[in-house]
């Protein structure tokens, strides 16, 4: 039996999801992302495997709790949309980041007056570590 | 013009029923409604997670949230929010089969679970607040976390009541399970309430 049919229980009895299996992957999946964060992994692997797993969470929860794994298509059209809108969002939003990234990072760029070049935003000095009680 | 003319005139502008979309009913609308819901609900959370993004890569003295945000205690908020998912399907099994005391166990549970997330959220803000002097006007770091976690924990307390109520229709004997759906309704508010609060601690605390 795949994965996939032991969660849902479509290939055994046609009944709806089995849910104490779903709740045990989600359990097991939380078990790991404490793990990766804990393991001290490089940082962009580490959030690469942090934003999968949460993802994976994510979808579980929405297939087999909300019931998108047996509703109609048009419905989970309707759920997939705003994920859609939001990466857009995100990819809306690169150019501007880059671009600051860019200014901050370009050595090339000799800034006499730095009032002339408008507002170049000056980094804060780093915050205090909180105190330990 | 002839009667046969006429008839197929008529005919070639005519929409017959079975070529239209089924109309919306009591026993779809509820679910639709909250779908619909839920996806604009999801773009204000999609918007406010890609907004922290977008500050977060900006500022390069962004501070790691594990020094000032407790890990272990938002780690049992997670387990306690999965375990009501649990229990709220649970509960739907129970009204969906005329099963009231199973209905009512779950619901009970749903909502105790849901209290005890507003409670730790609550001493977790407590702690960060009093010991550690966050504040949503001391910086971005701050006034994201708190924007964020407290948008959600709205969201919790609007699921809690929502619960509660249906809890106390499904005591006072008025959820037969001809009503199921307003339990799958409130279901699906409360999955996704879930859904978020996972997306928000991986970003928010883990990373």
């Amino acid at each position: 039996m795949t994965t996939q049919a032991a969660i849902s229980g479509y290939e055994a009895d046609h009944s709806g999801p089995n849910y104490i299996a779903v709740f045990i992957y989600l359990a097991i999946l939380t078990g790991i992302e404490l793990g990766v964060y804990a393991m001290g992994l490089p940082h962009v692997a580490k959030v690469g495997l942090l934003v999968a797993l949460a993802w994976a969470k994510a979808v579980l929860v929405a297939m087999y709790f909300m019931h998108l794994a047996m509703e109609k298509k048009a419905l989970a059209l309707i759920a997939i949309i705003p994920v859609v809108l939001v990466t857009f969002l995100c990819f809306m939003l690169l150019p501007d980041l880059t671009t600051r990234m860019w200014t901050k990072f370009d050595h090339k760029i000799k800034v006499t007056n730095p009032a002339e070049m408008g507002a170049i935003p000056v980094a804060p000095p780093p915050r205090p570590l909180p105190q330990q009680h | 013009m002839s009667e046969a003319a006429a008839v197929e005139t008529h005919d070639r502008g005519a929409v017959h029923a079975d070529q239209l979309e089924p109309s919306l009913t009591p026993g779809n609308l509820g679910k639709l409604g909250m779908w619909t819901f839920l996806a604009g609900d999801a773009m204000t959370f999609g918007a406010a997670i890609a907004a922290y993004g977008a500050l977060r890569i900006n500022n390069p003295n962004w501070p790691t949230p594990a020094d000032y945000l407790g890990i272990t205690t938002t780690a049992i908020m997670t387990f306690i929010l999965i375990c009501s998912s649990v229990t709220m399907v649970e509960a739907l099994d129970g009204v969906q089969h005329g099963v009231q005391s199973k209905f009512r166990m779950f619901m009970a549970l749903t909502v105790l679970g849901g209290l005890l997330f507003l409670g730790m959220q609550a001493f977790e803000w407590h702690h960060l607040i009093g010991e550690k002097g966050m504040s949503i006007q001391r910086d971005l770091f701050d006034a994201t976390f708190f924007i964020l976690t407290g948008f959600h924990g709205c969201h919790v307390f609007g699921g809690v009541v929502y619960n509660s109520v249906l809890l106390i229709r499904g005591m006072m004997g008025k959820l037969p399970p001809q009503k199921a759906g307003l339990v799958e309704v409130a279901g699906l508010y409360w999955h996704f309430v879930d859904l978020v609060w996972i997306l928000i601690f991986t970003f928010i605390y883990l990373i």
